[in-house]
């Protein structure tokens, strides 16, 4: 394949600085985070790396990949990652009662991950003709809606809430970004607020409980309100100037449930306190609007929708994990991009961050 | 081109104002959550990160009860106390495990040893040193309590089954959930070191005894003494189970194997709930919810009577005699014989170049299907046998349920082994003889039952070959005594034979009980007609010049198995019963009076023995 010259002149080094230095703020505090986990085999951080340099690779690779490319076969992605998540449910391996996984050789990863951007891939597909009226309005949208539901009603059948709310979030994010019709939007929120309490009579006592202490984890002290509370203690006690690298402790003396993952903020916050999160929290929000003008600045509706799709998934991910390990967000397991540990995750984020580069460095490309 | 690209700017122009205002709020937040966390109440929060102040104590749920059909309790919980010490206190007083170490009386190197060797544990959890102590430990350890920072007793609930090895293999045990059960659990369900049901309805019904955890997040000082509590969970109990066992019946039962090795299980065959299940030798239940010793444990594994398997539905072997009601209805069914064929038995069958022998030396002479069934006749059942062949017979077998699982609600039941020609064929190779045909006849060679398969056929015979899923519990209420869940009787199957050939073996199966030279008479009652049929399963082969009686010469685990099926009343059956005594010898002398104990004791029948010609009480004695 002979990759245009111009491609270079266009690289978008901005995006790519900026994701590079939080991965690799993400493998130091990852080292740190767990340096006192009694673990056989290779340490994390170092497992991290390696699918930091694997994700990079496929991230570049994607990168100079014409994108009409995935434009082409969008539809086919999309069912390829719904087989999978079919095959997740029938032959997955089960870990604290969730049937998340799928093992192939000695890795095993996670189809939910590849679902996102498959999704997102498929929207872009469906959008990327412009309706005739410049909005679109209920009767457009069945299809997109069949898109949505039946990945979502496999991902919470293995259960994964937090996935399931990415889906979700990220679909109506699209419908907005693509102008759906307001009156539309709003028929949507009421069929949708009049079916809660009819499903709720559906539900069994235990299922209604963990949702109300979704909500609200105070209500079990125990569980998700006892992690909050040593969640709120860790990034506290950082204070303005944190505790210092590797000098936390309520990360170490394993207080934090998930401390590699979901909750892999708090060891951030607890050891470089107020100035170390902000200065993440800046790289996010450089990453965010780096996005969305790749996304505005496109030169097709395709390209526009994907790179807007992938900006939509990485910013709910970054607010809810945040907020959830601040006390402002219901405590769901979702993992924070480029921070928090696990293969299948770093290798979704990169193909994201991949496709919004490809999206960039064609907008000039006629 | 250049005209499409201006248009999509148009596309997304409008929105995207809209978006920055939204994310720059959403990151505001973020912001100024992160500045009332870590600078206005950064040093509040950095004090109770520096104090590890707030704490989790457990308090786990009562397990729901066992009760019997009666309701009268078969398992339940007690108080018992438990001493803990949380590590972490102890480092800024290590002279606590010293004075705990002698007001409980056991060496400090032990504490030590248990405090060091608590891996992955969660900080400031307690690590138990001791359980169950008595009153005496209690008011020590609570009276010097100010002096032991780090110490706490607690109260938890402990299993506890008044009638020690009772009905152990239906009931179960309980043990430490491992690693593996851990993962399969749903997130949050169990904690390390619960205690899961592992064997018996301690195991299936596990999600239905179990009740919900509950315990306190606390603040403690920095002696980690409690100064007030953050958010309570009370723990909720646990459902409880009412079984089809009866206690009283369960009891006789189980004395009545006096120091025998074999199961017993008793069923109303109307309705499969189980009356009885003993399995002996027992073990206790209570062994392994305790820190089960050394010792105890060794000896439960190494015992060569294998306490820890129910034999009644784990123990499979040949089902000797019983097995020719089978062969007999395979032979009535299919019209190669009538209840009026005739075969003369002269004491052995010589067929190939071998003689099978009949368990009666002198022979039974001519000989018609009533007496051969009455009186066992091996060398009647040889020719039925040829004269059907081993796949009719198979197929009856299989008509009863045997040679698959049943499917009673109980861990690890066995399949047996029901051979056929193809069977063989796949199994070993090579074709089925027809002399292996023989051994088949009469319950011998590959057959294979569980103790529950030979229920079940004699259950099906009382019922005119209907036949009930076997049941261990009745229903499950929760602790308000409402009703949760209910097991109504489930129709198996119905065997596809005719009543006519039902009539025939029942009144056969009364014979061999009530009629004279019938083998089960030792199960006769007074007021009560019994139908029965005797076995003797073989271990070995023995040599041809073996005389019956000379069993009790033969080392003990060469011995054959002792079965008896029967059903009582005959009219209207209320009880069916297998009872296997291992290597018991015979049928008569070894099962069929177990049988009659349990039998009279539940239909309230006088165990009364029948008077008998002197002459054929011995010879009966050793009949098969």
């Amino acid at each position: 394949m002979q990759i245009d010259r111009r491609l270079f002149i266009h690289f978008d080094w901005t995006l790519l600085g900026v994701a590079l230095a939080i991965a690799s703020i993400g493998i130091f505090n990852l080292y740190s985070a767990t340096a006192t986990m009694e673990m056989s085999g290779t340490p994390l951080y170092l497992k991290q790396l390696f699918w930091l340099l694997l994700g990079l690779t496929v991230m570049v690779t994607i990168a100079f990949i014409e994108y009409r490319f995935y434009s082409d076969f969008a539809y086919l992605i999309y069912f390829v990652a719904l087989f999978l998540l079919i095959i997740v449910l029938g032959y997955g391996i089960i870990t604290s009662g969730a049937q998340r996984w799928l093992k192939i050789g000695p890795f095993s990863f996670q189809p939910s991950e590849f679902v996102k951007i498959s999704l997102i891939l498929a929207l872009a597909k469906f959008f990327h003709l412009p309706s005739e009226r410049k909005d679109y309005s209920l009767k457009h949208l069945p299809l997109p809606f069949l898109l949505l539901f039946l990945p979502m009603a496999l991902i919470l059948k293995q259960p994964d809430l937090g996935t399931a709310i990415i889906l979700l979030l990220v679909f109506f994010s699209i419908l907005i970004f693509v102008k759906i019709r307001w009156s539309s939007l709003l028929t949507i929120g009421l069929t949708g607020a009049a079916a809660v309490p009819l499903l709720w009579g559906f539900l069994k006592e235990y299922q209604k409980r963990r949702i109300l202490t979704f909500f609200n984890p105070e209500l079990d002290p125990l569980g998700a309100g006892y992690h909050l509370i040593q969640s709120k203690i860790a990034i506290g006690s950082g204070g303005i100037m944190g505790k210092g690298f590797m000098k936390g402790t309520q990360c170490k003396l394993g207080f934090l449930p998930e401390q590699q993952t979901d909750f892999i903020f708090s060891a951030l916050g607890e050891e470089w306190g107020l100035i170390g999160s902000l200065f993440v929290i800046g790289l996010y929000f450089v990453l965010i609007f780096w996005g969305l003008r790749i996304a505005v600045q496109a030169k097709d509706r395709f390209g526009a929708i994907l790179a807007f799709g992938v900006v939509a998934m990485l910013f709910w991910h970054i607010f809810i994990n945040i907020g959830m390990v601040l006390g402002i967000m219901p405590v769901v397991g979702i993992p924070l991009p480029l921070l928090s540990y696990g293969g299948s995750f770093m290798i979704s984020t990169l193909i994201g961050i991949g496709l919004l580069l490809s999206v960039s460095m064609r907008r000039y490309l006629f | 081109m250049m005209e499409l690209n201006t248009q999509r700017m148009e596309d997304f122009k409008g929105i995207y104002k809209y978006l920055v205002i939204f994310i720059g709020l959403a990151f505001f937040l973020i912001f100024i959550r992160l500045w009332s966390l870590q600078v206005l109440k950064g040093s509040d929060l950095r004090r109770l990160s520096e104090n590890n102040c707030i704490r989790l104590r457990e308090n786990p749920a009562d397990r729901g009860m066992l009760l019997d059909r009666n309701g009268r309790i078969l398992a339940h919980n007690r108080p018992s106390y438990e001493v803990y010490l949380v590590p972490e206190d102890l480092k800024v007083n290590p002279g606590v495990v010293m004075e705990v170490a002698r007001l409980l009386n056991i060496p400090p190197e032990e504490i030590e040893e248990r405090l060091r060797t608590q891996k992955r544990r969660a900080p400031f959890k307690p690590v138990k040193i001791k359980s169950d102590i008595n009153w005496n430990e209690l008011v020590l350890l609570e009276s010097n309590r100010v002096h032991l920072p780090g110490l706490i007793v607690d109260v938890r609930p402990r299993r506890a089954y008044d009638y020690g090895e009772l009905a152990s293999h239906l009931i179960g045990y309980l043990g430490e959930i491992d690693e593996n059960e851990l993962k399969q659990a749903r997130e949050a369900t169990y904690r390390m070191g619960a205690l899961i049901g592992k064997y018996g309805v301690e195991y299936r019904w596990e999600n239905d005894l179990r009740g919900v955890d509950g315990g306190r997040q606390i603040e403690v000082d920095a002696l980690g003494r409690e100064i007030r509590p953050l958010g309570t969970v009370e723990p909720f109990p646990g459902n409880n189970l009412i079984l089809t066992i009866d206690l009283d019946l369960q009891q006789t039962a189980e004395e009545a194997f006096q120091d025998k090795n074999g199961a017993l299980i008793a069923m109303d065959p109307k309705t499969g709930h189980i009356l009885a299940m003993v399995s002996k030798p027992s073990f206790p239940p209570d062994i392994f919810a305790r820190n089960i010793l050394q010792e105890e444990w060794k000896s439960l594994i190494e015992n060569p009577h294998h306490p820890l398997q129910n034999k009644g539905i784990q123990g499979q072997y040949p089902a000797g005699s019983v097995f020719k009601i089978v062969t007999a209805i395979a032979g009535l069914e299919s019209g190669l014989i009538t209840p009026n064929t005739q075969f003369n038995c002269t004491g052995a069958f010589h067929y190939g170049n071998r003689d099978f022998r009949c368990w009666k030396q002198g022979g039974h002479g001519a000989i018609s299907l009533h007496r051969a069934i009455v009186e066992s006749c091996d060398v009647y059942f040889y020719q039925v046998g040829l004269k059907v062949g081993v796949d009719l017979i198979a197929q009856y077998a299989n008509e009863f349920g045997l040679g698959k699982v049943i499917g009673i609600s109980l861990p690890h039941e066995k399949p047996g082994t029901v051979p056929s020609s193809s069977w063989k064929k796949k199994r070993f190779g090579i074709p089925w003889y027809s002399g292996e045909t023989l051994s088949f006849s009469v319950g011998q060679g590959y057959l294979n039952a569980t103790p529950l398969q030979l229920l079940m056929l004699i259950s099906g015979v009382a019922n005119g070959g209907k036949q009930y899923l076997p049941q261990v519990v009745e229903r499950v209420e929760n602790i308000y005594g409402e009703k949760l869940k209910e097991y109504p009787p489930v129709e198996l199957r119905r065997a596809n034979v005719s009543e006519k050939t039902f009539q025939m073996i029942q009144e056969a199966l009364r014979g061999a009980v009530n009629d004279p030279h019938g083998t089960g008479w030792t199960c006769s009652l007074k007021e009560v007609k019994v139908a029965g049929k005797t076995g003797t399963a073989q271990v070995i082969r023995l040599p041809e010049n073996f005389k019956k009686g000379d069993m009790n010469r033969v080392p003990l685990k060469f011995r054959d198995h002792a079965w008896f099926a029967a059903y009582a009343p005959f009219e209207d059956p209320k009880i069916s019963i297998a009872v296997l005594v291992e290597h018991g010898g015979f049928g008569a002398s070894a099962a069929a009076p177990i049988a009659k104990k349990v039998i009279a004791k539940y239909l309230n029948a006088e165990p009364s023995s029948p008077v008998r010609a002197k002459e054929t009480e011995s010879d009966l004695d050793h009949a098969d």
